[in-house]
Protein backbone atom coordinates (compact mmCIF):
# COMPACT_ATOMS: atom_id res chain seq x y z
CA UNK A 1 0.00 0.00 0.00
CA UNK A 2 1.09 3.40 -0.46
CA UNK A 3 2.37 5.70 2.35
CA UNK A 4 -0.09 7.60 3.69
CA UNK A 5 0.10 10.93 5.90
CA UNK A 6 -1.57 9.76 9.27
CA UNK A 7 -3.52 12.59 11.74
CA UNK A 8 -5.22 10.73 14.96
CA UNK A 9 -7.79 12.30 17.22
CA UNK A 10 -9.66 11.10 20.19
CA UNK A 11 -12.38 13.10 20.52
CA UNK A 12 -13.51 14.01 24.23
CA UNK A 13 -17.30 13.06 24.76
CA UNK A 14 -17.70 15.06 28.46
CA UNK A 15 -17.24 18.53 27.24
CA UNK A 16 -19.56 19.24 24.55
CA UNK A 17 -17.65 22.72 23.93
CA UNK A 18 -14.64 21.24 22.67
CA UNK A 19 -17.04 18.98 20.04
CA UNK A 20 -15.69 19.42 16.36
CA UNK A 21 -12.00 20.39 17.47
CA UNK A 22 -10.77 17.60 15.74
CA UNK A 23 -12.14 19.01 12.12
CA UNK A 24 -11.03 21.92 12.77
CA UNK A 25 -7.35 20.69 12.95
CA UNK A 26 -7.68 18.54 10.18
CA UNK A 27 -9.04 21.62 8.10
CA UNK A 28 -5.89 23.12 9.11
CA UNK A 29 -3.73 20.36 8.36
CA UNK A 30 -4.67 19.53 4.65
CA UNK A 31 -4.36 23.19 4.26
CA UNK A 32 -0.92 22.93 4.92
CA UNK A 33 -0.80 20.11 2.73
CA UNK A 34 -2.23 21.65 -0.15
CA UNK A 35 -5.19 19.91 -1.05
CA UNK A 36 -7.32 21.65 -2.76
CA UNK A 37 -10.69 23.94 -1.30
CA UNK A 38 -13.14 22.08 -2.33
CA UNK A 39 -11.80 18.79 -1.26
CA UNK A 40 -11.13 20.10 1.91
CA UNK A 41 -14.53 21.40 2.36
CA UNK A 42 -16.23 18.36 1.54
CA UNK A 43 -14.14 16.43 4.49
CA UNK A 44 -14.26 18.84 6.75
CA UNK A 45 -18.13 18.75 6.82
CA UNK A 46 -18.59 15.02 6.47
CA UNK A 47 -15.61 14.78 9.43
CA UNK A 48 -17.36 17.30 11.72
CA UNK A 49 -21.22 16.20 11.62
CA UNK A 50 -19.09 12.24 12.25
CA UNK A 51 -17.27 14.11 15.16
CA UNK A 52 -20.61 15.98 16.49
CA UNK A 53 -22.04 12.37 16.00
CA UNK A 54 -19.16 10.58 18.36
CA UNK A 55 -19.56 13.28 21.07
CA UNK A 56 -23.35 13.74 21.28
CA UNK A 57 -24.27 9.90 20.57
CA UNK A 58 -21.57 8.23 21.66
CA UNK A 59 -19.66 9.79 24.30
CA UNK A 60 -16.85 10.44 21.95
CA UNK A 61 -14.27 8.23 19.97
CA UNK A 62 -11.11 8.44 17.48
CA UNK A 63 -10.70 9.86 14.77
CA UNK A 64 -8.06 8.65 12.04
CA UNK A 65 -7.72 10.89 8.63
CA UNK A 66 -5.45 9.14 5.93
CA UNK A 67 -3.69 11.14 3.29
CA UNK A 68 -3.30 9.29 -0.07
CA UNK A 69 -1.75 10.40 -2.80
CA UNK A 70 -5.28 9.58 -4.44
CA UNK A 71 -7.35 9.65 -1.56
CA UNK A 72 -8.48 10.81 1.94
CA UNK A 73 -9.87 8.31 4.03
CA UNK A 74 -11.25 9.15 7.65
CA UNK A 75 -12.24 6.48 10.08
CA UNK A 76 -14.52 7.24 13.11
CA UNK A 77 -14.29 4.89 15.72
CA UNK A 78 -16.54 4.57 18.85
CA UNK A 79 -17.61 2.36 22.02
CA UNK A 80 -20.99 4.30 22.34
CA UNK A 81 -24.18 2.12 21.92
CA UNK A 82 -24.31 1.43 18.22
CA UNK A 83 -26.96 1.78 15.59
CA UNK A 84 -29.27 -0.27 15.67
CA UNK A 85 -30.94 0.32 13.09
CA UNK A 86 -28.76 2.31 10.11
CA UNK A 87 -31.04 2.43 7.22
CA UNK A 88 -33.65 4.25 9.49
CA UNK A 89 -30.33 6.15 10.98
CA UNK A 90 -29.46 7.33 7.58
CA UNK A 91 -32.88 9.02 6.58
CA UNK A 92 -32.87 12.60 6.36
CA UNK A 93 -35.12 13.46 9.78
CA UNK A 94 -33.99 10.76 11.84
CA UNK A 95 -33.07 11.34 15.08
CA UNK A 96 -32.73 10.23 18.57
CA UNK A 97 -31.09 13.03 19.71
CA UNK A 98 -32.78 14.18 22.97
CA UNK A 99 -34.22 18.56 23.38
CA UNK A 100 -30.96 19.78 25.25
CA UNK A 101 -29.00 18.76 22.04
CA UNK A 102 -31.44 20.26 19.92
CA UNK A 103 -31.17 23.53 22.04
CA UNK A 104 -27.06 23.51 21.13
CA UNK A 105 -27.99 23.55 17.22
CA UNK A 106 -27.62 20.10 16.56
CA UNK A 107 -30.18 16.77 16.22
CA UNK A 108 -32.45 17.35 13.23
CA UNK A 109 -31.45 14.42 11.52
CA UNK A 110 -29.30 15.51 8.64
CA UNK A 111 -25.67 14.59 9.77
CA UNK A 112 -25.18 10.92 8.81
CA UNK A 113 -27.21 11.71 5.16
CA UNK A 114 -24.99 14.93 4.40
CA UNK A 115 -21.83 12.54 5.13
CA UNK A 116 -22.92 9.96 2.57
CA UNK A 117 -23.45 13.42 0.13
CA UNK A 118 -20.09 14.79 0.70
CA UNK A 119 -18.03 11.52 0.63
CA UNK A 120 -17.22 9.35 -2.58
CA UNK A 121 -17.48 6.24 -0.12
CA UNK A 122 -19.11 5.55 3.03
CA UNK A 123 -19.48 2.55 5.06
CA UNK A 124 -20.87 2.25 8.55
CA UNK A 125 -20.18 -0.46 10.98
CA UNK A 126 -21.68 -0.72 13.90
CA UNK A 127 -22.69 -3.27 16.65
CA UNK A 128 -24.84 -2.65 19.37
CA UNK A 129 -24.08 -2.18 22.96
CA UNK A 130 -20.61 -2.26 21.25
CA UNK A 131 -20.46 0.75 18.81
CA UNK A 132 -19.72 2.32 15.59
CA UNK A 133 -16.75 2.68 12.72
CA UNK A 134 -17.56 4.77 10.14
CA UNK A 135 -15.55 5.12 6.96
CA UNK A 136 -15.51 7.63 4.28
CA UNK A 137 -13.76 8.13 1.79
CA UNK A 138 -12.92 11.44 -0.61
CA UNK A 139 -10.98 10.87 -3.94
CA UNK A 140 -8.56 13.45 -4.99
CA UNK A 141 -8.99 14.93 -8.51
CA UNK B 1 -21.85 43.99 -0.31
CA UNK B 2 -18.73 45.04 1.65
CA UNK B 3 -19.07 43.27 5.44
CA UNK B 4 -18.60 47.17 6.92
CA UNK B 5 -21.68 47.65 4.95
CA UNK B 6 -23.45 44.38 7.21
CA UNK B 7 -22.03 46.12 10.14
CA UNK B 8 -23.46 49.51 9.64
CA UNK B 9 -26.92 48.34 8.26
CA UNK B 10 -27.30 45.79 11.24
CA UNK B 11 -25.63 49.07 13.79
CA UNK B 12 -23.30 46.15 14.86
CA UNK B 13 -20.44 46.43 17.36
CA UNK B 14 -17.45 44.71 16.01
CA UNK B 15 -16.20 41.65 18.26
CA UNK B 16 -13.45 40.74 15.98
CA UNK B 17 -11.90 40.59 12.87
CA UNK B 18 -11.43 44.59 12.04
CA UNK B 19 -8.66 43.56 9.60
CA UNK B 20 -11.70 41.96 7.05
CA UNK B 21 -14.13 44.72 7.05
CA UNK B 22 -13.38 45.32 3.47
CA UNK B 23 -14.04 42.00 2.40
CA UNK B 24 -16.53 40.95 0.09
CA UNK B 25 -19.46 38.88 0.57
CA UNK B 26 -22.34 37.89 -1.45
CA UNK B 27 -24.75 35.69 0.33
CA UNK B 28 -26.03 35.63 4.02
CA UNK B 29 -28.09 32.54 5.71
CA UNK B 30 -29.72 32.63 9.23
CA UNK B 31 -30.35 29.95 11.73
CA UNK B 32 -29.93 28.46 15.29
CA UNK B 33 -29.71 25.47 13.87
CA UNK B 34 -25.96 24.41 12.88
CA UNK B 35 -27.37 20.74 11.73
CA UNK B 36 -29.62 23.28 8.86
CA UNK B 37 -26.22 25.21 8.76
CA UNK B 38 -24.71 22.32 7.66
CA UNK B 39 -27.23 20.45 5.45
CA UNK B 40 -28.85 23.01 3.34
CA UNK B 41 -26.14 25.97 3.02
CA UNK B 42 -23.82 26.14 0.17
CA UNK B 43 -22.14 28.91 -0.66
CA UNK B 44 -23.23 31.76 1.52
CA UNK B 45 -20.39 33.51 3.80
CA UNK B 46 -22.26 35.22 6.32
CA UNK B 47 -24.50 33.42 8.99
CA UNK B 48 -26.90 34.99 11.17
CA UNK B 49 -28.02 33.02 14.52
CA UNK B 50 -29.09 33.58 18.05
CA UNK B 51 -26.71 30.04 19.19
CA UNK B 52 -24.12 31.25 20.98
CA UNK B 53 -21.75 28.02 21.63
CA UNK B 54 -18.35 27.28 20.25
CA UNK B 55 -20.12 25.11 17.29
CA UNK B 56 -21.57 28.14 15.90
CA UNK B 57 -17.72 29.48 15.01
CA UNK B 58 -16.64 25.91 13.84
CA UNK B 59 -19.62 25.47 11.82
CA UNK B 60 -18.69 29.05 10.29
CA UNK B 61 -15.20 27.53 9.42
CA UNK B 62 -15.87 24.06 8.21
CA UNK B 63 -18.20 25.83 5.59
CA UNK B 64 -15.71 28.57 4.72
CA UNK B 65 -17.64 31.70 5.76
CA UNK B 66 -16.11 34.80 6.45
CA UNK B 67 -18.84 36.57 8.84
CA UNK B 68 -20.92 35.15 11.50
CA UNK B 69 -23.35 37.71 13.22
CA UNK B 70 -25.01 37.64 16.76
CA UNK B 71 -28.54 38.47 17.14
CA UNK B 72 -30.66 39.71 19.99
CA UNK B 73 -26.88 40.99 21.70
CA UNK B 74 -25.79 37.38 22.04
CA UNK B 75 -22.85 37.63 23.63
CA UNK B 76 -19.72 35.22 22.30
CA UNK B 77 -17.45 34.08 24.68
CA UNK B 78 -13.68 34.35 24.83
CA UNK B 79 -13.46 31.20 23.83
CA UNK B 80 -15.33 31.46 20.47
CA UNK B 81 -13.64 34.94 19.71
CA UNK B 82 -10.45 32.97 20.53
CA UNK B 83 -11.72 30.19 18.00
CA UNK B 84 -13.03 32.90 15.45
CA UNK B 85 -9.84 34.52 15.42
CA UNK B 86 -7.57 31.97 14.97
CA UNK B 87 -9.79 31.13 11.79
CA UNK B 88 -9.76 34.38 10.31
CA UNK B 89 -13.61 35.01 10.72
CA UNK B 90 -15.56 38.60 11.28
CA UNK B 91 -17.41 38.17 14.56
CA UNK B 92 -20.13 40.80 14.69
CA UNK B 93 -23.16 41.42 17.05
CA UNK B 94 -26.54 43.39 16.87
CA UNK B 95 -28.95 44.00 19.38
CA UNK B 96 -31.92 43.22 16.28
CA UNK B 97 -33.43 40.13 16.03
CA UNK B 98 -33.08 37.84 13.87
CA UNK B 99 -36.12 38.36 11.44
CA UNK B 100 -35.35 42.39 11.66
CA UNK B 101 -31.50 41.44 10.66
CA UNK B 102 -32.11 39.30 7.78
CA UNK B 103 -34.62 40.96 6.45
CA UNK B 104 -32.84 44.49 6.22
CA UNK B 105 -29.47 42.60 4.67
CA UNK B 106 -32.03 41.48 2.45
CA UNK B 107 -33.59 44.23 0.79
CA UNK B 108 -30.38 45.92 0.89
CA UNK B 109 -29.44 43.12 -1.72
CA UNK B 110 -27.46 40.28 0.09
CA UNK B 111 -29.07 37.32 -1.03
CA UNK B 112 -29.21 33.49 -0.45
CA UNK B 113 -27.21 32.24 -2.76
CA UNK B 114 -24.43 33.83 -5.04
CA UNK B 115 -26.53 32.93 -8.58
CA UNK B 116 -29.64 34.94 -6.74
CA UNK B 117 -27.17 37.93 -5.63
CA UNK B 118 -25.74 37.90 -9.43
CA UNK B 119 -29.22 38.08 -10.82
CA UNK B 120 -30.31 41.02 -8.48
CA UNK B 121 -27.15 43.21 -9.31
N1 LIG C 1 -21.75 7.40 16.45
C1 LIG C 1 -23.04 7.09 16.71
N2 LIG C 1 -23.35 6.22 17.72
C2 LIG C 1 -24.62 5.91 17.99
N3 LIG C 1 -25.67 6.38 17.29
C3 LIG C 1 -25.44 7.22 16.29
C4 LIG C 1 -24.12 7.63 15.93
N4 LIG C 1 -24.19 8.46 14.88
C5 LIG C 1 -25.49 8.58 14.58
N5 LIG C 1 -26.26 7.83 15.42
C6 LIG C 1 -27.73 7.67 15.39
O1 LIG C 1 -28.20 7.99 14.09
C7 LIG C 1 -29.14 9.05 14.18
C8 LIG C 1 -29.02 9.93 12.95
O2 LIG C 1 -27.74 10.58 12.93
P1 LIG C 1 -27.61 11.98 12.17
O3 LIG C 1 -26.22 12.46 12.32
O4 LIG C 1 -28.12 11.78 10.79
O5 LIG C 1 -28.63 12.92 12.94
P2 LIG C 1 -28.47 13.64 14.35
O6 LIG C 1 -27.06 13.55 14.82
O7 LIG C 1 -29.49 13.07 15.26
O8 LIG C 1 -28.83 15.15 14.00
P3 LIG C 1 -27.89 16.17 13.13
O9 LIG C 1 -26.76 15.39 12.58
O10 LIG C 1 -28.78 16.73 12.09
O11 LIG C 1 -27.44 17.20 14.11
C9 LIG C 1 -28.83 9.75 15.47
O12 LIG C 1 -29.92 10.49 15.98
C10 LIG C 1 -28.44 8.57 16.36
O13 LIG C 1 -29.59 7.88 16.78
MG1 LIG D 1 -25.50 14.15 13.52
Amino acid sequence: MDEAVRFHFVVDGEDFTSAGQASVQVKKNLRRLGIPPEVIRKISIAMYEGEINMVIHADGGEAEVLVYEDRIVMILTDRGPGIADVEKAMQEGYSTAPDNVRSLGFGAGMGLPNMKRYTDDMKIESVVGEGTTITMTVLLA
Amino acid sequence: MKISTIQEILDAEVVCGEEFLDDEVHSACGSDMMSDVLAYVKDQAVLLTGLCNPQVIRTAEMMDMRCVVFVRSKCPTDEMIRLAKESDLVVLKTTKRMYEACGKLYLAGLGVSPTEAKAVN
